[in-house]
C-alpha cells in the first residue's frame, strides 16, 4: 500500500527532516507512527500526499511511484487516501453535512448518491443527528470525528491520521482509535501518527518509530 | 455503511485508475473521478450551474460591496459604448441629410430667362435628377435680401450681383454619382458654376471617424481598467478563501474545480457591470434625446435619437462577461497556485 525506499527530505534551510527511511505498509494493516514532536512524523505523512516531495529516494503509494508523478495528478492521490489532521481542517462556514461532503462533491457524486454516503459515514462515527449543525457549535472529539467522517466518506484504502486524540481526553482517545480500527478491520490500510505511546501500547497494532528523522529498529 | 463490499469495489478502482496515470495517460481526468461518461457530463454541467448559482447569489448577500463594484465596471463599460452609440447616431444624421444635398447650378449673365426655365425643364426630366427649379436673378435677390438681412447694402448696388440658378435634387445621392453629375452639368454652354453642399457631409464622416477611433482607444484603455479591477476584486476573494482553498486541495479538488468559482464570480462582476452601463446608456440618452431632437429640429428636421438595440445591447454584455472571464482568469492564474496546504 505504502513504500519508503531509502527516502530523504531536506527542507530549505537545510533541516533534515527525514533521514533515509526504509519501510513498507501492507494492504489491510494497521500501524503506528511514533516518535516524539519532530521527529519527522508529520513530514512522512506530507509525502504520502504530495503536500511535500522527498528530496532523495521514492515513495510509492498503490504501486505508484509518486517521484513520477506530476503537480496535475496530486488531486488523483489524495481522492485515494482519507487523511485525517490534528487540527481538524473543517470548513467553519459551512455545516457538518457539507464538509463531509466535500470529497464527494469534488469528485462530481450525485446529490443522492452524496447524501446517502454522507448519512452512512456520519452515522459510522456517531454524529447522525448532527448533520446539520457547523463545526464551531461541535466539541473537540466532535469536530475530530466529522474529519473522520470525511476522510472516509469516499472509501479511499488509505487512511492516514496525524495526531487525532492530540487534544482529547484519554476516554475520548481510545474511542476515536476504535473507531479507526473498525475500518480497519474491513480492509482499510490505517497509518496514525501519535505520541500517546500508552494508548499506542494498548491497541497492539506494529510500530513504525521516528527518532531524530531515523527509523529505530 | 456496507463497508465490506464498497471497500472491495473502490480498491479495485483506485488501483486500476491510478494504475492508468502512472502510464501517463492524458485523458484520465474522468477515470478518476469514479464516474464515466455520460454520468461525468452530467455532474460535470450539474457543479457548473451549482457553482454559478452560488457565486451570484453570495454577490446578491454582500449587495452593497458587490453593487459598487458593479458599478465601478459599469461606468467603465458605459462611458465607451454611450460613446460609440451617439457617434452612430451622428453617423445616422450625415445620412439622413445625405438624401437631400441640393445642386445649385449657377448660370451665366447672359443666359435669357426664357432659356434658363427651358434649361431647369429639360434637366427635371432627366432620370438621373428628381426635380429642378429655375431661381431668377431677380428672385434670388429677393431672397438673399430676406434672408441675410443686408437690405439697404444690396439696394445701394447699382445692379443685381447674383446670377440666375436652377436648384436640382439629385435622385442618386452617393459621392460618386453627384460628382459625375456635377461635371457634365458644368460642361454645358449656359452653366457658368455648379456647386453642391457635399463638403459638410464628407467633413462629418471625417469628423465621425476621428471620433469612431478616439472612442475605440478610450474603449480600450478603460476595457483595461475593467480588467484590472475585476483581476483586483477577484485577488481579493482568492486571499479570503485561502483557507477553504488549502482544505479542498488537500481533499483532492482539482485546479479546475478550485478554479471554477472564481471564474464565475468573475463572469457575474461582468455581466452586473454591463447591466449597470446598460442602465446608465439607456437613461442618459432618454435624458438627451429631447434636447437632441430639438436641436436637430431646429436645423433641419425631423431626427429620433436611438437608443441600444439589440445587436449593441448583446454586444456590451459579451464585452461585459468577457472581461470578467478574462480578469478573474489572469488573477487566478497568478494567485490559485501559491495556495498549497501546508
Amino acid at each position: 500500500m505504502i513504500r519508503f525506499d531509502h527516502v530523504s527530505k531536506r527542507y530549505p534551510g537545510g533541516k533534515e527532516a527525514l533521514t533515509n527511511v526504509n519501510f513498507e505498509l501492507d494492504q489491510s494493516e494497521m500501524v503506528f507512527l511514533t516518535g516524539h514532536s519532530g521527529a519527522g512524523k508529520s513530514t512522512l505523512m506530507k509525502l504520502i500526499i504530495m503536500m511535500e516531495r522527498p528530496s532523495q529516494g521514492q515513495v510509492f503509494v498503490q504501486g505508484v511511484n509518486l517521484n513520477r508523478l506530476g503537480r496535475r495528478h496530486i488531486p488523483d492521490i489524495r481522492r485515494n487516501v482519507g487523511v485525517v489532521f490534528q487540527n481538524h481542517q473543517l470548513l467553519f462556514d459551512r455545516s457538518v453535512f457539507d464538509n463531509v461532503a466535500l470529497p464527494l462533491t469534488i469528485s462530481g457524486y450525485q446529490p443522492r448518491e452524496i447524501g446517502r454516503r454522507v448519512r452512512a459515514a456520519l452515522s459510522k462515527v456517531g454524529l447522525a443527528d448532527k448533520e446539520k449543525h457547523y463545526p464551531v457549535t461541535l466539541s473537540g472529539g466532535e469536530q475530530q470525528r466529522v474529519g473522520i467522517a470525511r476522510a472516509v466518506v469516499n472509501k479511499p484504502p488509505l487512511l492516514l491520521a496525524d495526531e487525532p486524540t492530540g487534544n482529547l481526553d484519554p476516554g475520548l482517545s481510545e474511542e476515536i482509535m476504535n473507531l479507526f480500527q473498525q475500518f480497519n478491520q474491513v480492509g482499510v490500510a490505517v497509518m496514525i501518527a501519535s505520541h500517546d505511546l500508552v494508548l499506542v501500547k494498548a491497541m497492539g497494532h506494529r510500530q513504525i518509530i521516528l527518532s531524530g528523522g531515523r527509523l529505530e529498529t | 455503511m456496507s463497508q465490506d463490499k464498497g471497500k472491495a469495489a473502490s480498491k479495485a478502482d483506485t488501483r486500476g485508475s491510478i494504475g492508468a496515470k502512472s502510464g501517463g495517460t492524458k485523458t484520465a481526468g474522468a477515470s478518476t473521478h469514479s464516474l464515466q461518461g455520460v454520468d461525468y457530463l452530467r455532474s460535470y454541467f450539474a457543479n457548473h450551474r451549482l457553482v454559478a448559482k452560488q457565486t451570484i447569489q453570495n454577490l446578491v448577500r454582500s449587495f452593497v460591496t458587490s453593487t459598487m463594484t458593479w458599478m465601478v465596471i459599469g461606468v467603465a463599460l458605459g462611458l465607451p459604448a454611450m460613446l460609440f452609440i451617439l457617434l452612430d447616431n451622428l453617423e445616422g444624421l450625415g445620412g439622413d441629410w445625405q438624401g437631400k444635398p441640393g445642386i445649385s447650378v449657377y448660370l451665366q449673365a447672359d443666359v435669357s430667362e426664357r432659356e434658363g426655365r427651358l434649361l431647369a425643364k429639360t434637366l427635371g426630366s432627366e432620370p438621373e435628377f428628381i426635380a429642378a427649379r429655375y431661381i431668377s436673378a431677380a428672385q434670388a435677390l429677393e431672397e438673399f435680401k430676406q434672408h441675410s438681412g443686408f437690405d439697404e447694402v444690396l439696394n445701394s448696388l447699382p445692379g443685381n450681383p447674383l446670377p440666375a440658378v436652377i436648384d436640382i435634387e439629385p435622385d442618386d445621392v452617393s459621392t460618386i454619382e453627384l460628382k459625375m453629375s456635377v461635371q457634365r452639368l458644368e460642361e454645358k454652354a449656359a452653366v457658368e458654376s455648379v456647386s453642391i453642399d457635399l463638403a459638410w457631409i464628407e467633413r462629418l464622416i471625417a469628423l465621425v471617424t476621428l471620433g469612431e477611433r478616439f472612442v475605440l482607444a478610450l474603449a480600450i484603455f478603460l476595457g483595461l481598467g475593467v480588467l484590472l479591477s475585476i483581476g483586483n476584486t477577484i485577488r481579493l476573494a482568492i486571499e479570503n478563501r485561502r483557507a477553504e482553498i488549502e482544505i479542498i486541495k488537500l481533499v483532492g479538488a482539482t485546479d479546475r474545480f478550485v478554479r471554477r468559482p472564481f471564474l464565475y464570480l468573475g463572469f457575474w462582476y461582468g455581466v452586473g457591470g454591463a447591466l449597470f452601463a446598460w442602465l446608465m446608456v439607456q437613461g442618459s440618452l432618454l435624458f438627451l434625446s429631447a434636447p437632441i431632437e430639438d436641436l436637430i429640429y431646429s436645423y433641419r428636421g425631423e431626427f429620433t435619437v436611438k437608443g441600444m438595440g439589440l445587436e449593441d445591447s448583446a454586444l456590451l454584455f459579451l464585452t461585459g462577461a468577457g472581461l470578467g472571464i478574462v480578469g478573474a482568469g489572469l488573477a487566478v492564474g497568478r494567485h490559485l497556485h501559491e495556495i498549497e496546504p501546508t
